[in-house]
This record gives C-alpha cells, sequence and structure tokens, in this order.
C-alpha cells in the first residue's frame, strides 16, 4: 500500500454528523459520568488530607515507646513438673522509660528520609484552681521541636507558644480547660502529678483543636518540668517521635526503627485503625458509585453504536465486500465511540473544574472553613483514562459484532 | 484459442444446513477468460447467486477449490480475501448500497482510498473518469440519496470499476432498473469487457440480457447444466 488514507474514521465522522442528536446524548452521559467521578474522588481526596492533616496534630508519623510488660514466672512450667507453679501475671512497674533517650535521637536522626525526631515525656495531671479539679494528661515537649512536628503554632488562639522557651514554668492549656478553670494568657493554674508533685503554672497561651475530648484534657509543659512532676531525672523519656518524608510509608519505618532500638514503634495508621477503616470504608464507597456511573455512560455509548450497526448494516455488508478488513470496520466504530468519548470527557473533566471550584468556595466551618476539595491533577489523569477504557470498551464490544456480519447474509436478503 | 482464465472453479460443491442438511452446489466446474462477459442463468433456488457468492470470496464455506487471477484463494484468510476483493473484484448488486451520507464523488472513491494505490488526489481524478464514462459527472457531488434510481446504481458500478478490478461480479444488477437503464448498463458491460479487457460475471432473470451476453452459463439444481462453450 503506497498511500495510506483514513476512510475509516471519514466514515465514522460522517456517521457522528449524521447522527448529531443521539451523539449529543451519548457525549451528555459521559460527560456527567466523568464529572461525577472526578468530583466525587477529589471530594474524597480532600477530605483524606483534612482527616490526616488533623491526625497529625496530635500523633506524629512515628511513636517510639516502651511497651508494658508483664511479670512472668521465672520458672517455667512445663509438663513434666508433677507441681504447679502458682503464677500471678501483672504489668512491671516503672518500665515504660526509653533507655540512654539521646542516643536513641541520634541513631533515628541519622536515619534516611527521616525529617524530625522530638523526645516527649506525658504525665497524667490533674489542673486544679482552688477546689475544682480536672484530670487531663500534661506532654512535656520541647516547643520549637514539637512545633516542626505537630504544626502547634497552627491552632494556639492565645498567647504564643514560643513563652513556653522562656517561661520555665509555662503552660500552654486547650480552650476546654481554661473555660473550666476561668483562666486566661498570663494567669497562673495549679497542676498535681500521680507523684503527688504540685507545680503552680503560667499560662503562655491556649490552643484549640477542635477535638474536644482533646482541647478539655491535654496540655503542653516544658520537658524538664514533666520530668520534675514524676521525679524523674532529665533522661526520663517515655515517647520518641518521629516524623519521615512520606507518611504512607510509615509502617514500613515503624518495623525498622522497631528492629534497630529494640523499642516500639507504631506507625500513625496503627494508632488510628478506627478513623483508618472510615477512610478506607469511604473510599470503597465512593468508588463504587463513581464507577457505576461511568459504566452508566459506557452504556450509553454502548447503546448508540448498537444502534448506528444496525442502521448501518447495509454500509457495512458492501464496506466488507468491497475489501474492508474486519479490523477496518472495528475500527470505525471504536473510532466513533472514542470521538464521542473525547467529546464527552473534554465537558466532564471541564463541569467537574466548575464543581470543585464551586464547592471550594461552600463555607463548612469549624477549623476546616471552605470544603476542604483542590484541583487533584491525579483524579483528572485518572477520569481521562478510566474514560477512555469505558469508552473503548462501549465501542469495541459492538464493533466486533459488526466486524462479523456475513455480508452475503445480507445482500441475500 | 489460447485464451486467459482468470476465474477457475475446481469441483466446487457446497451443502446448506439449514432448515437440514442440503447440497446446494454440486460439482461446479467452470472457467472465466480475460474480456468475457459471462452470465449465469436457471430457475430460482438452482444455486446460480450461492456460486456467485463463493466466487466473490466472501463465502467460504465450501468444497473444492477456486482459482482467481491464477491464485488459489480457497483457504486463505479472511483478510487476505478481503484484500482480493479490494483489488481485483468490483461488484454490483441488485440494489445500489451507496454509503447515504457521502456524495457520488466520495462513494466511487471508497474502495481505492481503502487500497491506497493512488494520492487522494489521483482517486477524485480517477473517480471523475469513472462518473464520466457513466454519463454521471453532473451528479457527482450531489449526496447519493439525492439520485434516482437508475443513476444510483450507475454510481455503484462506477465505484466497482474504481480500482480497475479484473472481475467485475453483479447480482442482478438490471434487477431493479427499467429497460432504458438495462440497457445503458448493458452498453456499459459490453465496453468494459471489449475495450479494457474486464471480466464481467453477472447472475441473472433476464433472458434479453444473458443472450447479448458472450456467453451463458445454466444451471439446475445445484449443477451445470450447459457451460454455454459449445454455442
Amino acid at each position: 500500500m503506497k498511500h495510506k488514507h483514513n476512510i475509516s474514521s471519514e466514515i465514522s465522522f460522517s456517521y457522528i454528523v449524521t447522527n448529531k442528536k443521539l451523539t449529543t446524548i451519548a457525549a451528555l452521559g459521559v460527560t456527567i459520568g466523568i464529572a461525577i467521578f472526578v468530583f466525587m474522588n477529589s471530594m474524597v481526596k480532600g477530605f483524606d488530607r483534612i482527616s490526616t492533616e488533623s491526625i497529625f496534630k496530635n500523633v506524629s508519623h512515628i511513636r517510639l515507646f516502651k511497651d508494658d510488660e508483664t511479670s512472668m514466672p521465672l520458672v517455667k512450667n512445663s509438663q513434666r513438673q508433677l507441681e504447679s507453679v502458682i503464677i500471678n501475671p501483672k504489668i512491671v512497674p516503672e518500665n515504660n522509660v526509653l533507655v540512654n533517650p539521646d542516643a536513641l535521637i541520634k541513631l533515628l536522626k541519622s536515619q534516611n528520609n527521616v525529617k524530625v525526631v522530638t523526645a516527649q515525656t506525658n504525665v497524667n495531671v490533674f489542673y486544679n484552681n482552688g477546689k475544682s479539679q480536672i484530670s487531663g494528661l500534661s506532654t512535656g515537649i520541647d516547643i520549637e521541636e514539637a512545633n516542626k512536628m505537630f504544626n502547634i503554632k497552627s491552632f494556639v488562639v492565645e498567647g504564643n507558644a514560643d513563652d513556653l522557651k522562656n517561661v520555665q514554668n509555662g503552660i500552654l492549656l486547650g480552650v476546654g480547660i481554661a473555660d473550666k478553670m476561668n483562666v486566661r494568657t498570663g494567669d497562673n493554674i495549679s497542676i498535681t502529678s500521680s507523684k503527688n508533685v504540685l507545680k503552680i503554672m503560667k499560662v503562655v497561651g491556649l490552643f484549640r483543636t477542635n477535638n474536644s475530648i482533646t482541647d478539655k484534657s491535654k496540655s503542653y509543659i516544658n520537658i524538664s518540668l514533666a520530668q520534675q512532676l514524676l521525679q524523674k531525672n532529665s533522661s526520663y523519656i517515655t515517647d520518641i517521635n518521629i516524623n519521615i518524608e512520606d507518611y504512607d510509608n510509615a509502617a514500613i519505618y515503624a518495623k525498622l526503627f522497631s528492629k534497630i532500638t529494640g523499642y516500639k514503634a507504631e506507625d500513625w495508621k496503627a494508632a488510628n485503625e478506627t478513623l483508618m477503616a472510615a477512610a478506607n470504608m469511604r473510599k470503597v464507597i465512593i468508588t463504587v458509585i463513581s464507577f457505576s456511573i461511568l459504566l452508566v455512560a459506557g452504556f450509553g455509548i454502548y447503546n448508540i453504536l448498537n444502534m448506528t450497526i444496525t442502521q448501518k448494516i447495509n454500509d457495512i455488508a458492501i464496506l466488507k465486500a468491497m475489501g474492508f478488513r474486519g479490523g477496518d470496520v472495528v475500527r470505525i466504530f471504536v473510532q466513533q465511540a472514542l470521538i464521542i468519548g473525547f467529546l464527552g470527557i473534554a465537558l466532564g473533566l471541564t463541569l467537574a473544574t466548575v464543581l470543585v471550584s464551586i464547592l471550594s468556595h461552600v463555607y463548612v466551618g469549624g477549623d476546616i472553613g471552605f470544603f476542604p476539595i483542590r484541583f487533584e491533577p491525579s483524579q483528572y489523569l485518572k477520569g481521562l483514562s478510566f474514560g477512555f477504557l469505558v469508552t473503548f470498551f462501549a465501542g469495541y464490544i459492538p464493533a466486533r459484532k459488526a466486524a462479523n456480519v456475513d455480508p452475503v447474509s445480507i445482500f441475500r436478503k | 484459442m489460447s485464451r486467459q482464465i482468470v476465474l477457475q472453479t475446481k469441483n466446487v460443491g457446497k451443502y446448506f444446513y439449514e432448515p437440514e442438511k442440503f447440497r446446494v452446489l454440486n460439482n461446479i466446474s467452470i472457467d472465466a477468460y480475460k474480456g468475457e462477459f459471462l452470465t449465469l442463468v436457471g430457475k430460482s433456488g438452482c444455486g446460480k447467486s450461492t456460486l456467485l457468492y463463493l466466487l466473490s470470496t466472501m463465502d467460504t464455506d465450501y468444497d473444492g477449490e477456486i482459482w482467481i487471477d491464477e491464485k488459489k484463494v480457497t483457504g486463505l484468510t479472511q483478510n487476505s480475501l478481503a484484500e482480493i476483493r479490494n483489488e481485483k473484484i468490483g461488484f454490483v448488486f441488485q440494489f445500489h448500497y451507496l454509503l447515504p451520507e457521502f456524495t457520488c464523488l466520495k462513494n466511487v472513491m471508497i474502495p481505492a482510498l481503502r487500497l491506497g494505490h493512488y494520492t487522494r488526489e489521483e482517486i477524485e481524478e480517477r473517480a471523475y473518469k469513472k462518473l464520466e464514462i457513466l454519463g454521471l459527472k453532473d451528479q457527482a457531488l450531489k449526496p447519493a440519496s439525492k439520485l434516482s434510481g437508475g443513476q444510483q446504481q450507475r454510481v455503484a458500478i462506477a465505484r466497482a470499476l474504481i480500482n480497475d478490478p479484473k472481475i467485475i461480479m453483479g447480482d442482478e444488477p438490471t434487477g431493479n432498473l427499467d429497460s432504458k437503464n438495462t440497457q445503458i448498463v448493458f452498453d456499459i458491460f459490453k465496453q468494459l469487457t471489449s475495450e479494457f479487457g474486464q471480466t464481467i460475471i453477472a447472475v441473472t432473470h433476464d433472458n434479453d440480457f444473458a443472450k447479448a451476453s458472450d456467453r451463458t452459463i445454466t444451471m439446475q439444481d445445484g449443477e451445470i447444466l450447459d457451460n454455454g462453450m459449445n454455442v
């Protein structure tokens, strides 16, 4: 063949032009399918991002700590023994401390992809003001490093988190505690630890995470003060928090850190299993819905092609008689499907863009503010490729039928 | 006289399986020569159309052998058969089977565009020439659906001629035409065989049409009654 003329596409174009109305309807079906596919998936993506962000206000990617151990009998109970050993397993007290934390921190910091490593000591405390008392958790931190990790400053609503550095007995209180205790920035509040150590603290700021349990119980203090509350020395560290480059890989690194340090390393997904399960469920639901809509759009194309093929059965017969191969016939109808699909997808992506930009201006309140949706290039790409995939098969299945038309049976009618 | 054979069948036979197994063609051996105007006649159901569709390579369910242009076509793949039809065979049916969305010119061009031996401009020029032969040059740019029945049939003939096929096959090519248009088509066929050396094999019910052709093969009950060679 010396010259290649694309007669197949000319024919498919002519079928589209003569069937404008049906083509438009089929293309609109794809438009809606693609728009909703991209829109819904962007919505989930945005929602996931915001919920992950809110998790990371409290939780680091990986937390290294000494897991509670249960006491074991020194004599192993074997079956050959006639006498039984009576045991009473209990949690071994006072062992949840990391040995030589400075070396551990140094070791972790030297690992690849580790962004921030910070030590932390948690103390269970009572906040007292006069006779009123609230139980809660005070987290001893180094404010500078902790801010890098949890972005504490972003949810401080009053005062200044940096003051914690200068004020040795400073405390950063959750707004819930502040309300109940009726204290403001600059006021004093006394806290008591489980070791019955009482400290008078100066409120340097208030924070609001919008998680009411956290806001009503949590506070940040300097790590040295936390150690004093527990009557421990400065090497008393209960937790080491680690942030890595890509939080999706946390599970892998957790395993690695567990191995090299000998302590338990828990990744954020394991620590928030319920949340993760909910997120996965949401993802599955949205995927099923958006794929169903896309599939329905595919049926629209399938329908119009089936109709065209029935209408044009004579054309197909004569083309085959004149030497068009089965593949040429398939090309005619697949091309028709792809053109309809292309129109639909292009319009669909535009519509998705409009929907996303409208929703991103909808105010939902809380600490979220505007609806957390933005343009997700990956979702557009996904919509584009799945759109073409569905379109292709919606065209290919009837096209194959057309290619198998027996021209003789048409001519002999 | 040693004439060149362009189409040959060797003991071709065929069964129909619906509604029950039935030998529709039996032991058909015919030759068609270059530049011959051959007609196939016989009563309805004698198998002449069935034979024509075997010769056309569109129906491949038969026994025996078929040779076209000194090449055995029996057993070739569908794609190679399509190539052969595209290049060597032109078809004219009782119904014109033009693509109604396209102009006459485009309809004529389609097989040549598929074949791709020439550039688009050359094909267009050739299509105009074929339409001119059939007296339709002034109708070239009209949509095929806007023409009269006789004109449409002539466009279909022009389309069959576009690739200068060795063989033109017709299944009742004048079946839907009045006597005036029948005469026109007949004259064109005559001209093609004599001037351009193309072979025409046509199935017909029209006895006058058959009589005026070079040779008539008469069939009965799936067998050749008279191959017309003795006339």
